[in-house]
C-alpha cells in the first residue's frame, strides 16, 4: 500500500484545498510544497528499501474490472522508480517556483497535485487500462494549466495540445484492445502480457498494433512528425506547466516504449526497430535544426526537446536490432536511453523555469527583446549556462551520460544512423552557445515593460527551485553509480525480453 | 588504486578541478585570492606530477557499467610522465604570468577558476586510459577554453571568438562519439589501448574518429581556422591553449593510440600527409600575419603539424620531443607578446618595432625563443625536428616536411627583424602613432614576466641537449620508444644549415618574406570561412518554415478539415436527414388533412362513399381472382 499512497496523496491534499474556499492564497501554496516534499521524501524512503534487481517490488493488485481482467496493478522496478523520483523532484521545484503565484493560487496548487498523482499514476501502472486512465488524466491537467494560468494564446495552444494527444492516447487505447485480444489470456495485465507475449505469431498483426501504440506514444513523447503541438504548448504555458510537460510529461511517450512495447511485442519491437531508429534519428536531426532557427527561447528548448527524445528512441530502437549487434552493446544503448529520460527531465526543467525569470520580468521570451543580461544578472546568467551546456551534453552533467552511452550502444547496429545522430550534439551546441550569446552578452537590453525599472536577478524562491535541479545534474554527471545501480538491472531485464 | 603514488594522481585531477569549482562558485568575493590560490595550486600540481611520473601509478573511480573499460580510469606511463610534467610546469608558469597580467579589477575568481578547470582537465587527458576518462576531459578542456577564450564576455566579438572554437572542436570531437562506438562493437571494451585489436571495419572507423578529433583539437588542417579567433583571448590563456594543453591534446592523443594508426592500412599515412601539409600551409600563412598573436597562432599549428606527423610516421619520441619544445618555445613567446601588448598596447608587428631593445629582459628570452623556433642548432626544435624526420619515410614527405621547417625559418626571422630591429626614434619621445594600438600600454614590464619568459627560454635552449645522443637514449628509454630510428650526424647537421641559410636570409632581406602580407596568406588562405555557421542557420531556417508552414499547417489543416467536415456534417443532418424526418411529418400531416375531407358529417355522403367503396373490393375481388 505504501506506492499507493505515494500516488494518491498529491490528489488528496488536492481534494483538501478544492474543498476548503475560505483558505488563503499562500497557504495553499505552501500545502503543496508541503505535500510534494512529504511525497519526494517517500520516494527517496522507497529508493533506499529498493533492491537493484529485475524483480518488481512494492506490488499491489486489487480486481478493479474483472470481466476484462484489467486491475488496479501498480508497482516499482528499475524502470519506474528513477522515473518516480524524477516526478517527484520537478513537481516540489515547480512548487518552490510558484510559491508566490498570484491568479487563483489554491486552484493552481490544487491542480498541480491532481497532475502530480496522474503521473506518478502512470509511471506506476502495471496494468494497460490503468496506465490509460492515468496517461489521459495528465492531459486533462495539463490542459487546465495551459488555458487557465498560460499567457499568449493560451487557450488556443492549450485545446491544440488537448486535442492533439488525446487523439493519440485513442491510439494507443486501439493498441492496448489489440493485445488485450490477441493473447491467450484475455488479460490487461502488463506483467502477464509481458510473459506470455501476445500476437507473437502473427506479424502483421503485431507490427499493426505496435504501429497504433508507437503513434501513441509519439504523439505524447513528441517525435517527429506528430511534434508541432509542443513549441505551442510551451510557448503559452506558465514556466511550471513548461517544466512539468517538458520534464515529466514526454516522459510518459518513452517510458510507454520500455515499458509496454518492448516487453510485450518483441517480435514486432525486432521486426521494426530500424524503423524506430530512423524515427528517432530523423527527430534528433530534425529538432536540434529547427531549433536552431528559433528567435523565441522557449520555443528553442520546445524544439530541443525533440531532439533529445529522439536520442531516447535511437537507444530503445538499437535495443530492438538483436542481429546486427550483441547483447552488451544494446544493453549500453538502453541504458543510455534510460538515462537520458532522468536527465532531460532536470536540464530541461531547469531550462524551462529560467526562461520563466525572462517572462516574469520583461513578459517576452524573443530574443530581439533581450541583450547582456549577464551584467545586471550574473546569477541568473551562471545558472542558464550551466543548464545550456549541461543540455548540450558536456561532459560531468547528466546528458552526457546518457548520450554517450545511446551512441556508444547503437553504433553496432545502426552505423549510419547513428553517425548522422551524433551530429546532433553539435547543432545542439551551436544553438546553445548561440542563445547564450544573444541574450547574455552585448548590450543591455531589456523589452520595454522593463525599461522602468532595472532588470533583476533571479531571486531566493527561484534558485532553490533551479539550482537543485542543476545540482543533481552535476551529480549525476560525475558520479552516475547510484543512478546507473538501479537503471542498469532494469536495462539488463529489458534487453533479455527484446531479444526473445 | 594501484601503485605508488596513486593519491597523488588522483590530486592532481582532483585539487585543481576542486580549487576551480571553488573560485568560480565564490565569484567576485574571491578576486583578491584567485592569483595566489592558483599559483599555489600551479605549484602544488607540479609536486604532484613529479610524483606520478617517477611512480607510474593507476587510478580508477566507477562510472559506466556493462562494459569493461566503463570506469574513469587514469594511468601514468612513459608518454604519460613526459606530458603530465610538461603540462603542469608551463600551467604553473602561466598562471604565474597571469597573476601579473591580468588588470587587478577584473574578475580574477572567474579567470583562475577556469584556468583551473582547463588545467585540470588537460591533466585528465593525458593520464586517461579509458574512452569515457578521454572524452570527458576532452570535453572540458573544449568548454572551458571557450569560457577562457571569451573571458571578456563584455567586449564584442570575444566570447563569439570563443564559440567558434568550441564548435570547430565539437565538430572534431564526435569523432571521439564514434570511435567509442567503434571501440565497443570491435573489442567489447572501451580501454584505449585494446583499440588496435579492433577488428575489421570497426578499427577503421575508430582510428577515423580519433583522427578527425585529434586534427580538430590541435587545430590541423582543415580544422586551423579556430586558432585565429582564439587569439581574441587574453595573453595567459593564449600562451597556455598554444603551448603544453589543447593543441598538444591532438597531438598527444595521436602518439598515444600509434599502434591503432599503423594497424589500419590508411590511416598512418594519413595522419602522416595531414600534419605535414598543415605544417606546411599554416606556415606560410605565419610568414603572411601582420599580428604578432596571429602569426604564433599560425606557427603553433604548423609546429604542431610535425607531432601529428610523427605520430603518423611511428616517431613517437620525436614527437613527444617536438610537443615538450615547442610548449616551452610557444608558451615563452606568447607570455612575451602578452608583455609587449600590456606594455605597449599593441600586438600588432608594425608597433613592435624594437620592442625587445625597450624590455631587454623579456627580449632576450623571446629572441633566444624564436630562435628556436627557427630551429637553429644547438637548440631544442632543431634536435626534436630533426628526431621526427628521421622516422618519415618516403621523399615525399621528407621533402614538404623540410620545406615547412624552412618556413618556421622564415616567420621566426620576421619576429626577430621587427623585435630586434631599432625603435623609430620619436618613440623614445612617446609620441610613436604605432603604439597603443590596441589598448593603452603601461609601458612596465612586471618582473615576474621576465621571470617566467626566461625560465621557458632556458628549457628551449635545454631540451636542445635531446639532440645528443645519451640524452636522446635516456628519453627513448622513458617513454618505451627505443626501436625507433635516429637522425645522422649529416641529417642534423643539414636541417640546422638550412635553417640558418633561411634566417639569414630572412633577416638580410626582409622584404622577400613580408610579400606574404599581401598574399591571401594574411587572411588564413579561407580556412577562417570554412567554419562559417550559415550554411548550417539557413538549412535550420528552411527546416524551421517547413515545420512550420508544411506540418503544422498539415495539422492545423487536419483540424480544420475536421471542422469542415463537422460542418458539413450538421448540414446535411439539417437539410437531409432532419429534413427526411420533417418531410414525413409533413406528408403524414397532408395525409391527415386529407383523411379528415370526407368526414362531412353528412349522411347521404357517407352512403355514396360506401357504395363507391363495395364497388372498388368488388373490382379488386373480380380482379384478383
Amino acid at each position: 500500500m505504501f506506492l499507493t499512497i505515494v500516488v494518491l496523496l498529491p490528489v488528496l491534499v488536492a481534494v483538501v484545498l478544492l474543498a476548503s474556499p475560505r483558505l488563503p492564497g499562500p497557504v495553499a501554496s505552501w500545502a503543496w510544497v508541503g505535500a510534494s516534499a512529504v511525497d519526494l521524501t517517500l520516494i527517496a524512503w522507497m529508493w533506499w528499501r529498493f533492491d537493484a534487481g529485475p524483480a518488481i517490488d512494492f506490488d499491489v493488485k486489487i480486481r478493479w474490472i474483472p470481466t476484462v481482467d484489467a486491475s488496479y496493478h501498480v508497482g516499482v522496478d528499475g524502470l519506474s522508480l528513477p522515473l518516480l523520483a524524477m516526478t517527484g523532484v520537478l513537481f516540489l521545484a515547480c512548487a518552490i517556483w510558484s510559491l508566490r503565484e498570484q491568479d487563483r493560487p489554491r486552484t493552481y496548487a490544487a491542480l498541480f497535485l491532481f497532475l502530480q498523482t496522474a503521473c506518478l499514476g502512470t509511471f506506476a501502472a502495471l496494468d494497460l487500462i490503468l496506465f490509460f486512465v492515468f496517461f489521459d488524466l495528465t492531459i486533462v491537467g495539463m490542459y487546465f494549466v495551459i488555458a487557465g494560468w498560460g499567457h499568449g494564446n493560451a487557450r488556443r495552444s492549450a485545446l491544440k495540445f488537448f486535442l492533439y494527444t488525446f487523439v493519440g492516447s485513442l491510439a494507443l487505447l486501439v493498441g492496448f484492445i489489440a493485445l488485450f485480444l490477441g493473447g491467450e489470456r484475455r488479460t490487461f495485465d502488463m506483467v502477464a502480457l509481458a510473459a506470455d507475449p501476445p500476437l507473437a505469431d502473427s506479424p502483421l498483426a503485431g507490427g499493426l498494433t505496435l504501429l497504433a501504440i508507437g503513434i501513441g506514444l509519439a504523439v505524447k513523447t513528441p517525435l517527429f512528425p506528430f511534434h508541432t503541438w509542443l513549441p505551442d504548448a510551451h510557448t503559452d504555458a506558465p514556466a511550471a506547466g513548461s517544466a512539468i510537460l517538458a520534464g515529466v510529461l514526454l516522459k510518459l511517450g518513452t517510458y510507454g516504449f520500455v515499458r509496454i512495447a518492448m516487453p510485450i511485442l518483441p517480435q514486432a519491437w525486432q521486426q521494426w526497430a530500424m524503423v524506430i531508429v530512423i524515427v528517432g534519428v530523423i527527430s534528433v536531426v530534425w529538432g536540434a535544426l529547427v531549433a536552431l532557427a528559433q528567435t523565441d527561447v522557449k520555443r528553442m528548448i520546445a524544439y530541443t526537446s525533440v531532439n533529445h527524445m529522439g536520442y531516447v528512441l535511437l537507444g530503445l530502437g538499437a535495443a530492438g536490432l538483436v542481429a546486427d549487434a550483441d547483447g552488451q552493446a544494446r544493453t549500453v544503448a538502453t541504458v543510455g536511453a534510460l538515462f537520458q529520460m532522468v536527465s532531460h527531465g532536470l536540464l530541461t526543467g531547469a531550462l524551462f523555469l529560467l526562461t520563466g525569470v525572462l517572462w516574469s520580468r520583461g513578459r517576452s521570451y524573443a530574443f530581439a527583446d533581450w541583450g547582456g543580461l549577464a551584467r545586471p544578472a550574473p546569477v541568473f546568467a551562471a545558472c542558464l549556462g550551466v543548464a545550456a551546456f549541461g543540455s548540450l551534453g558536456l561532459p560531468g552533467l547528466s546528458a552526457f551520460v546518457a548520450e554517450f552511452q545511446i551512441f556508444t550502444g547503437a553504433l553496432q547496429g545502426a552505423p549510419i544512423a547513428t553517425i548522422v545522430a551524433v551530429s546532433g550534439i553539435l547543432v545542439t551546441a551551436g544553438l546553445f552557445l548561440l542563445a547564450l550569446q544573444r541574450l547574455l552578452t552585448g548590450e543591455l537590453q531589456t523589452p520595454s515593460a522593463l525599461t522602468a525599472e532595472p532588470m533583476r536577478d533571479m531571486n531566493g524562491r527561484e534558485l532553490i527551485s533551479v539550482v537543485p535541479l542543476l545540482a543533481m545534474s552535476l551529480l549525476l554527471g560525475l558520479a552516475p553509480r547510484w543512478l546507473l545501480d538501479v537503471l542498469e538491472p532494469a536495462a539488463v531485464a529489458v534487453v533479455e525480453l527484446v531479444s526473445r | 588504486m594501484t601503485g605508488d603514488g596513486a593519491a597523488a594522481l588522483a590530486a592532481l585531477v582532483l585539487l585543481p578541478s576542486v580549487a576551480g569549482i571553488a573560485l568560480l562558485l565564490s565569484g567576485r568575493r574571491a578576486d583578491r585570492l584567485a592569483g595566489p590560490v592558483g599559483v599555489l595550486v600551479g605549484m602544488a600540481g607540479v609536486a604532484l606530477a613529479a610524483a606520478v611520473a617517477i611512480g607510474r601509478p593507476v587510478v580508477s573511480a566507477p562510472f559506466l557499467g556493462i562494459v569493461p573499460g566503463g570506469d574513469l580510469e587514469l594511468a601514468v606511463d612513459g608518454l604519460s610522465a613526459v606530458l603530465v610534467v610538461t603540462v603542469a610546469v608551463v600551467a604553473a608558469a602561466v598562471t604565474v604570468f597571469a597573476v601579473v597580467d591580468v588588470p587587478a579589477g577584473a574578475a580574477r575568481a572567474r579567470f583562475f577558476g577556469y584556468l583551473l578547470l582547463f588545467t585540470a582537465a588537460m591533466l585528465m587527458t593525458v593520464t586517461a586510459t579509458t574512452l569515457p576518462a578521454l572524452l570527458l576531459a576532452w570535453e572540458v578542456m573544449g568548454a572551458t577554453s571557450y569560457a577562457l577564450i571569451g573571458y571578456r564576455w563584455d567586449v564584442p566579438g570575444k566570447l563569439a571568438a570563443g564559440t567558434t572554437a568550441f564548435l570547430t572542436t565539437r565538430a572534431g570531437d564526435l569523432g571521439l562519439y564514434v570511435a567509442a562506438g567503434a571501440a565497443l562493437a570491435g573489442t567489447g571494451s572501451l580501454r584505449l589501448d585494446d583499440l588496435a585489436t579492433a577488428d575489421g571495419g570497426w578499427r577503421d572507423v575508430a582510428a577515423a574518429g580519433i583522427v578527425l578529433a585529434a586534427l580538430g583539437k590541435s587545430a590541423q588542417l582543415p580544422f586551423s581556422g579556430w586558432l585565429s579567433a582564439a587569439m581574441a583571448g587574453p595573453s595567459p590563456v593564449s600562451a597556455l591553449l598554444h603551448s603544453a594543453t589543447m593543441v598538444a591534446a591532438g597531438g598527444y592523443l595521436l602518439l598515444r593510440i600509434q599502434p591503432l594508426l599503423t594497424a589500419t592500412s590508411w590511416a598512418a599515412n594519413a595522419t602522416a600527409w595531414a600534419g605535414v601539409l598543415t605544417a606546411l600551409v599554416l606556415g606560410a600563412v605565419a610568414c603572411g600575419q601582420r599580428d604578432l598573436k596571429q602569426l604564433l597562432a599560425a606557427s603553433t599549428a604548423a609546429q604542431i603539424g610535425f607531432v601529428v606527423l610523427a605520430a603518423g610516421a611511428g616517431a613517437t619520441a620525436g614527437g613527444a620531443g617536438q610537443l615538450v619544445a615547442h610548449a616551452a618555445v610557444k608558451a615563452g613567446l606568447f607570455v612575451a607578446a602578452g608583455t609587449w601588448l600590456t606594455s605597449l598596447g599593441t600586438k600588432q608587428l608594425i608597433g613592435l618595432r624594437g620592442a625587445a631593445r625597450r624590455h631587454p629582459g623579456v627580449g632576450a628570452a623571446a629572441t633566444v625563443a624564436c630562435l628556436a623556433l627557427a630551429g637553429v642548432p644547438p637548440l631544442s626544435l632543431w634536435a626534436t625536428k630533426d628526431e621526427v624526420l628521421a622516422g618519415v619515410d618516403g621523399a615525399a614527405l621528407r621533402i614538404v616536411a623540410l620545406a615547412a621547417a624552412a618556413l618556421s625559418a622564415a616567420y621566426a626571422g620576421r619576429i626577430l627583424v621587427v623585435v630586434l630591429g631599432r625603435p623609430d626614434s620619436d618613440a623614445a619621445a612617446g609620441g610613436d602613432a604605432s603604439l597603443d594600438l590596441e589598448e593603452r600600454g603601461t609601458r612596465r614590464v612586471p618582473p615576474a614576466a621576465t621571470g617566467i619568459a626566461a625560465v621557458l627560454a632556458v628549457a628551449a635552449v635545454g631540451l636542445g641537449a635531446l639532440a645528443l645522443h645519451p640524452v636522446a637514449d635516456a628519453g627513448r628509454a622513458v617513454l618505451d620508444a627505443g626501436g625507433e630510428s635516429t637522425p645522422t650526424a649529416l641529417e642534423l647537421f643539414a636541417s640546422g644549415s638550412l635553417a640558418l641559410v633561411v634566417l639569414a636570409l630572412t633577416l638580410w632581406r626582409p622584404g622577400v618574406v613580408a610579400i606574404a602580407v599581401r598574399s591571401p596568406l594574411a587572411g588564413w588562405v579561407g580556412l577562417r570561412g570554412l567554419l562559417s555557421p550559415r550554411p548550417v542557420l539557413a538549412v535550420a531556417r528552411a527546416a524551421a518554415a517547413v515545420d512550420d508552414r508544411g506540418i503544422d499547417r498539415a495539422v492545423r489543416a487536419l483540424a480544420a478539415g475536421v471542422r469542415r467536415l463537422a460542418v458539413s456534417a450538421s448540414r446535411a443532418d439539417a437539410h437531409v436527414v432532419d429534413g427526411a424526418v420533417r418531410a414525413i411529418a409533413a406528408g403524414a400531416r397532408s395525409a391527415g388533412a386529407a383523411a379528415r375531407r370526407p368526414q362531412t358529417g353528412l349522411l347521404h355522403q357517407y352512403y355514396a362513399q360506401a357504395a363507391a367503396g363495395l364497388a372498388v373490393l368488388l373490382v379488386v375481388l373480380l380482379v384478383v381472382r
